[in-house]
């Protein structure tokens, strides 16, 4: 049975290509910005495209922020994308003094070393040996903001994938069936389409009660 | 190191895939929807869509193709074509495009790059320049400049095409898709001075476009600081493939995405 999943009505994102994404899966996803659906739901995917401080300011408005905490903390099947991911860390360089969900430990920074930003494109993704759900291989990145790769994820229990432009930094996170992107798993093709499937399984495996 | 891109790109018109030579004397090229997912399964790191009816005619039928294409395709697209409020670009990233390209109504009113950008974010704005070298270019003693054309190439504005592009960055853009009115559908090759000018005034990614026949023509467009390279006439006419210009990228030591091999399937990567 395809699991209940809800995406987040951000109000900011382009939702279209991850709904796209998920209906090839043959999974039809709901978008809602109602707190008890959101902390109900099997999955929740958590969109990002656009500013730091309009993506907060919007979950605040519309009381996203315990639910999605409490998701993350509980290890509940939860998919962060591209600025999804950075509002899950601690704050960002692009909205100084304005906190994010917190509950990644790392703070987001723009990126330094890049021949050119914003960095658009295919780059490859190296998993660390921990990473059960993302893979090797090569995804699509469009974004200026990183998350800092810090020791302190690993202490809390996160695998790290990472990529390079110019310097080296976090292209994924997970933990258990929490999985944040840096890059687009929607707009990545054969392997965008694969790690989605990945994370579906294992989302319904922990909505099982199974192991995530 | 983030890959160089190869990217097709459907010049749509009233729902088919339309080509033409400097931006007249369309004809019929296919179906965008057919045209898209061969060109994903052929190994395209991202995929342009074009209304280039928009300016002149109505846009509706465009947005429906957006949607079509999206249900069907996994990587990106650009859309542009007819874009002149903040409202025209929500409403395509809302069928499904990931970018938006402003052509005629920023150099109209330059603001609505900002208002896109505070909207929806640097990484969905792009600008599109169509730029024409000047009549008096190649003159004794004179500057090899361009000229930025408006409404699909019908009227020379006067406009330096490097200063404009400079200005829309730092209104906002995060992408300048660089089309030479000179070479559009000539298949001479790219305006490989103007890339290389846009190159040196732009910190954003630049996306060469006009006059791409061969992998020559791509590889000088990459060497010139070009990002990625769009194409038309020469995917749309069965000349070459994404997949046969990419493996002549990767032998000439230019860092590209491996094109997908027919027979991979979704399955076999996990």
């Amino acid at each position: 049975m395809s699991p209940d999943l809800v995406l987040v009505r951000t109000g900011v994102a382009n939702v279209a290509s991850v709904t796209a994404a998920f209906r090839r899966l043959g999974v039809e996803p709901r978008l809602s910005d109602d707190p008890l659906e959101i902390r109900r739901a099997d999955a929740v995917v958590l969109p990002g495209v656009g500013a730091f401080a309009a993506g907060m300011a919007r979950l605040r408005d519309a009381g996203l922020v315990a639910p999605l905490r409490a998701r993350v903390e509980r290890g509940e099947p939860t998919l962060a994308v591209c600025l999804g991911v950075q509002l899950l860390g601690l704050e960002s360089e692009e909205a100084p003094g304005l906190s994010g969900l917190g509950v990644a430990p790392a703070r987001t920074r723009r990126l330094v070393d890049a021949p050119r930003l914003p960095h658009f494109g295919w780059n490859q993704v190296e998993p660390d040996r921990t990473c059960r759900t993302v893979r090797p291989g090569e995804a699509y990145f469009a974004h200026s903001y990183r998350l800092e790769d810090t020791a302190s994820l690993a202490a809390e229990g996160w695998s790290v994938a990472r990529t390079r432009e110019g310097e080296r930094f976090v292209a994924a996170i997970e933990r258990g069936a929490v999985l944040g992107c840096q890059f687009h798993p929607e707009l990545s093709g054969a392997y965008g389409a694969a790690l989605m499937e990945r994370w579906l399984e294992r989302a319904a495996l922990a909505c099982a009660g199974g192991v995530a | 190191m983030v890959r160089l891109r190869v990217i097709p790109c459907l010049d749509v018109k009233d729902g088919r895939v339309v080509k033409g030579v400097r931006f007249q004397g369309l004809r019929d090229a296919g179906d965008p929807v057919e045209r898209a997912a061969a060109y994903e399964a052929s190994g395209a790191d991202e995929l342009c869509l074009l209304d280039v009816s928009a300016t002149r005619e109505g846009r509706a039928s465009a947005v429906e193709t957006v949607r079509a294409v999206r249900a069907v395709i996994g990587i990106p697209l650009t859309v542009g074509g007819g874009v002149r409020r903040l409202e025209d670009a929500a409403q395509l990233l809302d069928a499904g495009a990931d970018k938006v390209a402003v052509n005629t109504a920023a150099l109209e009113r330059p603001e609505l790059l900002a208002e896109i950008k505070e909207r929806l974010g640097a990484q969905c704005t792009v600008l599109s320049l169509d730029a024409a070298r000047r009549e008096d270019a190649g003159s004794p003693g004179s500057m090899l400049r361009w000229e930025v054309v408006v409404a699909g190439g019908t009227r020379r504005t006067g406009a330096d095409a490097v200063e404009w592009a400079r200005r829309a960055v730092d209104l906002g853009a995060g992408e300048i898709l660089a089309t030479s009115w000179d070479r559009d559908g000539t298949g001479e090759g790219y305006d490989v001075e103007l890339l290389r000018a846009l190159s040196e005034a732009v910190p954003v990614p630049l996306v060469a476009s006009g006059g791409a026949r061969s992998a020559l023509h791509m590889e000088t467009a990459l060497d010139a600081g070009a990002s990625a390279v769009l194409a038309a006439s020469i995917f749309h006419d069965g000349v070459t493939t994404v997949d046969h210009i990419k493996r002549e990228l990767a032998r000439s030591g230019r860092d590209v995405r491996p094109s997908l091999s027919p027979t991979l399937n979704p399955s076999t990567l996990r």
